[in-house]
């Protein structure tokens, strides 16, 4: 069985495509044979961020107008061999994906016995958003603990239930996680930061995973490597929790509290 | 700042708790429209036009809204007919 995740969120720069590479590099390095699509077509930048934007030569529209086969297209991981990469079109107009070709690409990825397929999808809410979601059988929901975002997640879990596949089919829903990015205990400490608890308390959504804002996300997308490859780093563990959590390991959260300092150590109560 | 104003910050008056209290009256307010069946704008353009057959009424005369609880839904057609010409 194949599960196709949309990782999504309505605002842009949350960390969409960063989740999109860490996780789906997680679920491959746990021996899942996985795809990671990037539906930004016109920007596309998850081939950046796993590394492999020199290795494109076909994409997901190439695929769509029978221009390319999806073996030709898929890009296989040089990190992990369970793992392949359709590249977004760079060059083509965002209108030219259609729901009956990604629906194509979607069946012949089940076929090749892919276990997730994990869509990156575009901010907005226009067309590519549209069909990273419609196919999905669940919902990674990255927000920032900032007005703007939990606003934007709010009004993308209306499309979510919705204009999805599954409720136009009266199927059961799209199974709905948050993922709560860039995270800062000192500043929910210090009242400058919605804290974890109020996002859920409006957002109503399981929550999934913490990823502390953390340099790595940076130096980790500066030289092509997903996150979760660095697995000294917060972030990068941070994911792997989440991968894990997903998969049905029971993993404490983390993340969530401030890091104890010398004295903490110390004097700590727990 | 003293502690005791350090501690008042946090509890009541922090932006973030200016954030939440604003997002959740938002939120509340964007999901009463969320429920709405999509016909509705559609439906309010062809009463209007059926009316404007009949009376001469302006195109803000009519509203039209969907309410929804527990129990029921109910569709409000509110039509204001302009005063007699004399």
């Amino acid at each position: 069985m194949t599960r196709i995740i949309v990782v999504t969120s309505g605002k842009g720069g949350v960390g969409k495509t960063t989740t999109s590479a860490a996780i789906a590099m997680g679920f491959a390095q746990k021996g899942h044979k996985t795809a990671v699509i990037d539906f930004d077509v016109g920007l596309r930048n998850l081939d950046l961020i796993m590394g492999c934007e020199r290795r494109v030569v076909y994409d997901i529209v190439n695929v769509i107008f029978g221009e390319a086969t999806l073996n030709q297209a898929l890009i296989r991981d040089k990190h992990c061999e369970q793992l392949y990469i359709l590249p977004a079109s760079q060059t083509r107009d965002k209108d030219a994906l259609s729901q009956e070709g990604v629906g194509q690409i979607l069946e012949e990825l089940a076929a090749k016995d892919f276990e997730y397929v994990v869509c990156d999808s575009p901010a907005g809410i226009e067309k590519g958003a549209h069909l990273a979601m419609y196919f999905a059988d669940d919902a990674f929901v990255v927000t920032n603990p900032e007005v703007a975002s939990v606003r934007d997640s709010d009004r993308m879990l209306g499309i979510l239930s919705s204009k999805s596949r599954r409720a136009e089919q009266g199927l059961e829903p799209i199974k709905e996680y948050l993922l709560l990015t860039r995270y800062s205990p000192e500043r929910v400490r210090i009242g400058e930061m919605l804290s974890v608890a109020d996002v859920q308390d409006i957002l109503s959504l399981h929550l999934l995973g913490v990823i502390p804002e953390s340099k790595s996300v940076l130096t980790a997308s500066n030289s092509g490597m997903p996150v979760i490859l660095d697995e000294k780093s917060d972030a990068g563990q941070a994911y792997a929790d989440i991968v894990a959590r997903y998969l049905g390991e029971d993993i404490p959260h983390r993340f969530i509290e401030e890091k104890k300092g010398i004295f903490g150590k110390f004097f700590g109560s727990k | 700042m003293s502690l005791l104003d350090y501690f008042k910050i946090t509890k009541a008056n922090s932006t973030a708790t200016i954030a939440k209290e604003r997002l959740q009256i938002l939120v509340a307010h964007e999901r009463s429209f969320k429920n709405q069946p999509s016909y509705l704008p559609q439906l309010q353009k062809e009463l209007l036009q059926v009316i404007q057959k009949y009376v001469n009424v302006e195109q803000d005369a009519i509203s039209v809204n969907f309410e929804q609880d527990e129990h029921q839904e109910t569709l409000e057609v509110n039509i204001v007919l302009p005063e007699k010409s004399r």
